[in-house]
């Protein structure tokens, strides 16, 4: 029933009071899932913004492996992967794949022998449009093994107290592995003659819906013929990108793609530790890298290659980082897309 | 469309309170999942894209139903201003309903990102890859987004006022999910 509202009421407090508190309850549950009220929450931005050297972030750009160059090619799955993923990629045949050569930096002018560490990103899409994306670097295992600690690495290394890396060190004893990896292991002279590691551990789903914990990695046909940073230096600043661009141009690259099989019991959570070298590894097909293009104009410019952008049959484990990867890159994608002026593409709009 | 009827039909009542948890939700794991770097992120993103392709397709039926069926007129009594904020509040509602799903869904084609509704099932690209148009969509859902939110405190205020100041059936129209339409 709908009574008469014409009859004069008296005025009551209560209900704008109730009305007010319900509004304001509703306001303040959403300033809190936005973690405005949480200024210690890991966030993407504080990520993204502690990878930026003193004088800001390269505009236009990555905001990590801002330094890059895309190719193009194939993968060529040989049916092997299928027995432990039921992923479309893994089926027989020949996909197309956009991919990037890039070095572990902010800085979008880095000299090649200033920087340890080289990454591939790849995008490999099936035939129903389904794609595996992938971004690797060439290391055996992640210097840190949570996103916290990655960003605590970030701030200790940007930091002016003399005694910041130690500390960390202290507190994170994992990081000298992988410095003894930095340290030890030789820079080769080119980009095709790296391996490329997942680290992170993803899980491949069979067509039973069996789960199998793995990583991957890019193994490359060329044979490593190993330079030391000051031979790579007097080669130029921009040696790897002129180099991969004659290399391919003068046959394409290959790797072999190989998934290694965690025994139980092995880490998958932590990308810092290695598993046991004699774990069972297949063979999943070959990437073919047949053609490169400069980055500014290239077809993997304006992709985000985003770890968890993967096809039914490969779904993350419970390794933190490609989660805390994906929201990074996210954040960074969304900065350097919104600053395409910074970074021109050609005037020919870039069809070489 | 012309009877007096007092309340909405149940399908309207009932599609009004499905899409209020759904747009509420939606609007939480949107500000919840750009906001942290935890596994969490990564389930929120993957209930956000299909949730957001089930309100486009609810309010699709709803507008449908509310072209058929229309709404129960205001009370005759309410002041003009009010009588307008709330007709015009049901037009941005469903502009809103209907835009941020379709920009979601630009913004992802634009930033080249496979549109993943569950395992294979993905939708196609609605717009060719575009830093320019990622700019401009991702800011529209990001701004739209708190508008939306904003809009639906303003509405729970003033059916809040309806009842417990005015008490003058507006909040009855779609106070119920049962079929039983109140004879008057």
């Amino acid at each position: 029933m709908v009574p008469s509202a014409a009859s004069p009421k008296a005025f009551r407090l209560w209900p704008f009071v109730l009305i007010a508190a319900i509004a304001g309850s509703a306001a303040l549950a959403f300033a809190y899932t936005a973690g405005w009220l949480s200024p210690h929450r890991l966030t993407p931005q504080k990520i993204v913004a502690s990878l930026a050297p003193p004088g800001g972030p390269a505009l236009g750009h990555r905001r990590n492996h801002a330094k890059g160059i895309c190719f193009t090619g194939t993968f060529d799955a040989n049916g092997e992967g299928s027995t432990l993923s039921k992923a479309p990629v893994f089926v027989k045949g020949e996909y197309p794949v956009v991919g990037r050569f890039n070095l572990a930096t902010a800085n979008a002018n880095a000299e090649d022998a200033m920087v340890r560490v080289r990454g591939l990103g790849i995008q490999i899409t099936a035939t129903d449009g389904q794609q595996w994306r992938s971004a690797m670097i060439d290391p055996p295992i992640f210097p840190v093994s949570t996103p916290q600690d990655f960003y605590d690495l970030q701030i200790a290394a940007a930091s002016k107290a003399p005694d910041a890396m130690k500390s960390f060190i202290g507190k994170h004893p994992g990081f000298l592995t992988f410095l003894g990896w930095a340290k030890t292991a030789p820079w080769t002279e080119s980009y095709a003659e790296e391996r490329y590691n997942s680290l992170d551990s993803f899980l491949f789903v069979d067509g039973s819906g069996a789960k199998h914990p793995i990583r991957w990695s890019f193994i490359p046909e060329a044979q490593p013929v190993s330079i030391t940073p000051q031979e790579l230096a007097k080669r130029g600043p921009d040696f790897l990108e002129q180099e991969i661009t004659q290399r391919v141009a003068a046959g394409a690259q290959h790797w072999s793609v190989v998934v290694t099989v965690a025994n139980p019991g092995d880490p998958t959570a932590d990308p810092n530790k290695a598993w046991p070298a004699d774990r069972q590894t297949v063979n999943v097909g070959t990437l073919n890298v047949q053609q490169v293009q400069p980055e500014r104009d290239g077809p993997c410019r304006d992709i985000n290659f985003d770890p968890t952008v993967l096809p039914a049959g490969i779904t993350t484990s419970d390794d933190p980082f490609p989660a805390a990867r994906s929201a990074a890159y996210a954040q960074s994608y969304n900065s350097r897309t919104a600053e395409a002026s910074h970074y021109p593409r050609t005037a020919t709009g870039g069809k070489q | 469309m012309t009877t007096a009827r007092t309340r909405f039909t149940a399908p309207q009542r009932l599609l009004h309170w499905l899409m209020a948890i759904c747009i509420l939700s939606m609007l939480f794991i949107g500000v919840g999942m750009v906001s942290t770097v935890t596994p969490r992120y990564l389930t929120l993103v993957q209930i956000h894209k299909p949730l957001g392709i089930a309100i486009l397709v609810l309010v699709l039926i709803r507008l449908t139903l509310r072209i058929i069926y229309g709404a129960p007129a205001l009370p005759a009594d309410l002041p003009e201003p009010m009588k307008l904020a709330a007709e015009l509040s049901q037009y941005i509602f469903y502009a809103l309903m209907i835009a941020m799903p379709l920009i979601g869904w630009a913004m992802l084609s634009a930033a080249s990102y496979p549109v993943v509704l569950f395992g294979s099932v993905h939708l196609p690209s609605i717009l060719p890859v575009s830093p320019g148009l990622h700019t401009l969509l991702w800011n529209a859902h990001y701004y739209l987004a708190f508008a939306f939110f904003g809009l639906i405190l303003m509405h729970v205020s003033a059916i809040l006022f309806h009842k417990l100041v005015r008490n003058d059936g507006v909040f009855e129209t779609m106070a119920s999910v049962s079929t039983h339409d109140q004879p008057k």
